[in-house]
C-alpha cells in the first residue's frame, strides 16, 4: 500500500514531476548512448588491429622482438608453420620475412618496416587484401610487386606501377638496394599504420636479404574466434621450443585495456551525470515534503511511525527516480540498438580520429552489464537523494503541522 | 469506569520573550461512552488541551492516564504507536489523503495497524456504509463534499478500533446541513456502539447535542456540565 501511495503521490504534481523525470531520461538516454557508442569505436579499434595489424597470436625468436634484428630469424619456420596450419580453430598462418629500412621514390624517401609475405597465406590472416584503393594486392606487377599504404604512397608522391626503391642490410651486413614496382596502394583505417608498413613478395624479400629457404621472422596466425585465442597458443606452445608464442594482448596490451579503461571512464561519467541529477532530485523532494508539511503531520498523528514515513519518501523518490531512468536506459538502449546496423559518420573528424587508428564510422555497441549497472546505480541515486528529504519530514511536529492552514 | 484520568495538567509555552500558559491544572476524567464538547473562546486552551489528550503534544507538567497507562511516561516512538492503536483523531480540515479513493482512506490506517487485505477492506466498506458513504466508496476526497470527507475521516477514525475519538473542531468548515449530519452519525456511532467521542467546538448546534459540557477559560475548567 505504501508504493500505491508513493506511486499515486508522484503523479500529484504533474508537471513537476515530469520535469524531473524528463532530465533524468535525457541525462541516463544520454549516458547509455554515449557508453554504446564509446565501446563501439573501441571494439571497432581493437577488431581492425587484430584483423588489420596484429593478428591473434604471433611467434617469433624472442631476441627478435626486442632488436628487430634480421639476424634473429626463426631457421624452421616453414615446418612449424605447417603444423600449426592443421591445429583445430586455426583460419590461416602467414610467414613474414621483416625488415627496417628505406624505400625511396624519385623525390623522397622515407623510413618502413617491409613484409615479406606470401599473399594467399597472408589473405588468410590479415584483410589488407580488401582495403586496396588504387591498383591489386600483389596483381598485375610481374617482378617484385610492392603493396604501400596511401599516406606513405601520397608522402613518396608515387601511383600504381610508380618504381620504388628499397634499400636494406642483408645478413652479412652489406647495404643492399632492390627496385620494386606498385602493385597496390591500401587504406586502412589507421594512417599511421598505412604510413610505415609495406609489403612485398616473400621470395623477393628472402633473396635480397639473403635468408635461408624456409626461414621467416614472424609467425602470425588468425583463429576462428578470439574466445579460442589462448588455447590455440597454449597448444602452439608445447611445440614451438623455445621460441616466444603471444597472442595479440601480450603484444598490444594497451589495446586490450582500452575497452577496460573506457568502461571506468564511462562509469564516472555516468556518475557525474547522475549527481547532477541527484541535486535536482532533493530540490524536488524538498519541495515535495514542504507542500505535504500538513499532510505528514496527520500522517504523524494517526499513528504512521516516522519510520515509516521515512520509506515512504524513499520509495517515492526511487519511484520517481526509477520512472526518468527506466525509461531513459530504454530509449538509450532503442537508439543505441539502431546504431549497431546503422554508421554513425564522422568523417567531419575523419582525419583525427584516423591518424589514432579509429574508424570514422562508427557503431555503437550495447554492453548489457553496463545497463544493469546503470539501473542500479539510478536507483542508488534515487535513495541518496531522498535521505536528507526524508530525515527533514520526520522531524515533523505533528502538533505544530496540523495547526498550518 | 473511567477510561482517561487528568492529573494537574499543565501546558506553558515557552517562547524566549513571554510565556504562555495554554493549560492551567487542569483535573478531569472521562468516561467509557461519554460524548463530551470541551467550549471556549479561542485561545482558551481547547485545541492545546486535545492535542495533549492525544499524544500529540508533551505536557510541562501533570499526568494523562489512559486505561491504566501514563500516556507521556512512555517513549515517543512508543507514543506513536501508542496513538495508532488506541486515539482516533478527526481534524477540522479533515486531513484526509487526497491521493487515496475514501476506502483506501479508511483502510490505510488498518494497514498501518497491520491488518490483512481483505478483512481491512470489509471493514472499510461496512464502516463507509454506516456513515452513509456506501456508494462513495471509491472516490477520492478531491470529488466529495467537506461533509462528505468529514465523514470519510470519521470513518478512518473508527476504523483503527481506538479506546475514543478525539475531533477538533470537527465541523467548523461545514454548513448547517452537513453539520447535523455529521452530529447524527457520531451520536448514533456513540448511542449504539458505544464509542467515546472528545470534540472541541465553539458552535451552538454541536454544544446543544453533546451530553457533557466542558468550558476552558484561560486555560482552566470555568465549568463542567453533565445533561
Amino acid at each position: 500500500m505504501l508504493i500505491q501511495v508513493s506511486w499515486r503521490n508522484i503523479w500529484r504534481s504533474r508537471t513537476r514531476s515530469l520535469v524531473v523525470i524528463t532530465a533524468i531520461t535525457l541525462g541516463i538516454m544520454a549516458g547509455v548512448f554515449s557508453t554504446a557508442f564509446m565501446k563501439g569505436m573501441m571494439d571497432k579499434r581493437v577488431e581492425t588491429a587484430i584483423h588489420t595489424e596484429l593478428s591473434h597470436i604471433q611467434i617469433h625468436d624472442s631476441l627478435f622482438r626486442k632488436t628487430s634484428e634480421l639476424k634473429y630469424y626463426m631457421p624452421g619456420a616453414e615446418v612449424l608453420a605447417r603444423k600449426i596450419d592443421t591445429l583445430p580453430h586455426v583460419e590461416g598462418v602467414t610467414q613474414r620475412i621483416i625488415v627496417q629500412s628505406m624505400i625511396s621514390s624519385a623525390e623522397t624517401g622515407a623510413g618502413v618496416k617491409i613484409m615479406g609475405v606470401r599473399p594467399e597465406d597472408e589473405k588468410k590472416v590479415t584483410d589488407i587484401a580488401q582495403q586496396m584503393v588504387a591498383g591489386k594486392y600483389f596483381e598485375g606487377i610481374k617482378r617484385n610487386p610492392i603493396v604501400i599504404g596511401q599516406k606513405l604512397a601520397r608522402k613518396l608522391n608515387v601511383r600504381v606501377r610508380s618504381k620504388v626503391v628499397i634499400t636494406l642490410q642483408d645478413l652479412d651486413n652489406n647495404l643492399t638496394a632492390g627496385a620494386f614496382r606498385v602493385a597496390g596502394i591500401y587504406k586502412t583505417s589507421n594512417t599511421a599504420y598505412d604510413e610505415s608498413n609495406v609489403f612485398v613478395r616473400y621470395e623477393d624479400l628472402a633473396r635480397l636479404t639473403d635468408l635461408p629457404a624456409g626461414a621467416c621472422h614472424e609467425i602470425a596466425i588468425r583463429v576462428d574466434n578470439d574466445l579460442n585465442t589462448v588455447s590455440v597458443q597454449q597448444k602452439i606452445k608445447k611445440t614451438a621450443g623455445g621460441l616466444e608464442v603471444m597472442n595479440w594482448k601480450e603484444i598490444s596490451p594497451e589495446l586490450s585495456y582500452i575497452t577496460a579503461v573506457m568502461d571506468q571512464y564511462m562509469y564516472i561519467f555516468i556518475m557525474i551525470i547522475l549527481l547532477a541529477l541527484l541535486f535536482g532530485i532533493i530540490n524536488t523532494m524538498l519541495m515535495v515534503i514542504l507542500e505535504r508539511h500538513k499532510e505528514i503531520g496527520m500522517l504523524l498523528a494517526i499513528g504512521m511511525s516516522r519510520t515509516r514515513i521515512f520509506f515512504m519518501i524513499i520509495i517515492e523518490t526511487v519511484l520517481l527516480s526509477l520512472t526518468g531512468g527506466l525509461t531513459g536506459v530504454i530509449l538509450g538502449t532503442f537508439i543505441s540498438k539502431y546504431f549497431e546496423s546503422h554508421y554513425i559518420n564522422l568523417s567531419m573528424f575523419g582525419k583525427g580520429l584516423e591518424q589514432l587508428g579509429y574508424s570514422a564510422l562508427v557503431n555503437t555497441s550495447i554492453n548489457p552489464e553496463m545497463v544493469v549497472s546503470v539501473t542500479i546505480m539510478v536507483i542508488f541515486t534515487g535513495i541518496i537523494a531522498a535521505i536528507y528529504p526524508a530525515l527533514k519530514a520526520i522531524k515533523y511536529d505533528p502538533a505544530e503541522a496540523l495547526r498550518i492552514e | 469506569m473511567n477510561i482517561i484520568e487528568i492529573k494537574d495538567l499543565v501546558k506553558i509555552y515557552d517562547s524566549t520573550e513571554i510565556e504562555v500558559t495554554a493549560v492551567n491544572h487542569i483535573n478531569l476524567n472521562f468516561e467509557k461512552g461519554e460524548f463530551s464538547a470541551v467550549v471556549g473562546p479561542s485561545g482558551s486552551g481547547k485545541t492545546t488541551f486535545l492535542n495533549l489528550l492525544g499524544g500529540l503534544d508533551r505536557p510541562t507538567a501533570g499526568h494523562i492516564m489512559i486505561d491504566g497507562i501514563d500516556l507521556w511516561s512512555l517513549k515517543p516512538r512508543q507514543i506513536t504507536d501508542f496513538r495508532l492503536h488506541n486515539i482516533g483523531f478527526v481534524f477540522q480540515s479533515y486531513n484526509l489523503l487526497p491521493v487515496l479513493t475514501a476506502k483506501e482512506n479508511v483502510e490505510f490506517i488498518m494497514h498501518l495497524q497491520g491488518w490483512p487485505k481483505e478483512a481491512r477492506e470489509k471493514r472499510a466498506v461496512e464502516l463507509l456504509e454506516s456513515v452513509g458513504l456506501g456508494d462513495r466508496i471509491n472516490s477520492r476526497p478531491g470529488k466529495l463534499s467537506g461533509g462528505q470527507q468529514q465523514r470519510v475521516a470519521v470513518a478512518r477514525a473508527l476504523a483503527s478500533k481506538p479506546k475514543f475519538i478525539l475531533a477538533d473542531e470537527p465541523t467548523a468548515n461545514l454548513d448547517s446541513h452537513s453539520t447535523e449530519n455529521l452530529l447524527d452519525i457520531m451520536e448514533k456511532l456513540n448511542r449504539e456502539e458505544g464509542i467515546t467521542f472528545i470534540f472541541s467546538t465553539h458552535d451552538a448546534r454541536v454544544v446543544k447535542k453533546a451530553h457533557r459540557v466542558i468550558t476552558l477559560e484561560d486555560g482552566k475548567v470555568l465549568s463542567d456540565e453533565k445533561k
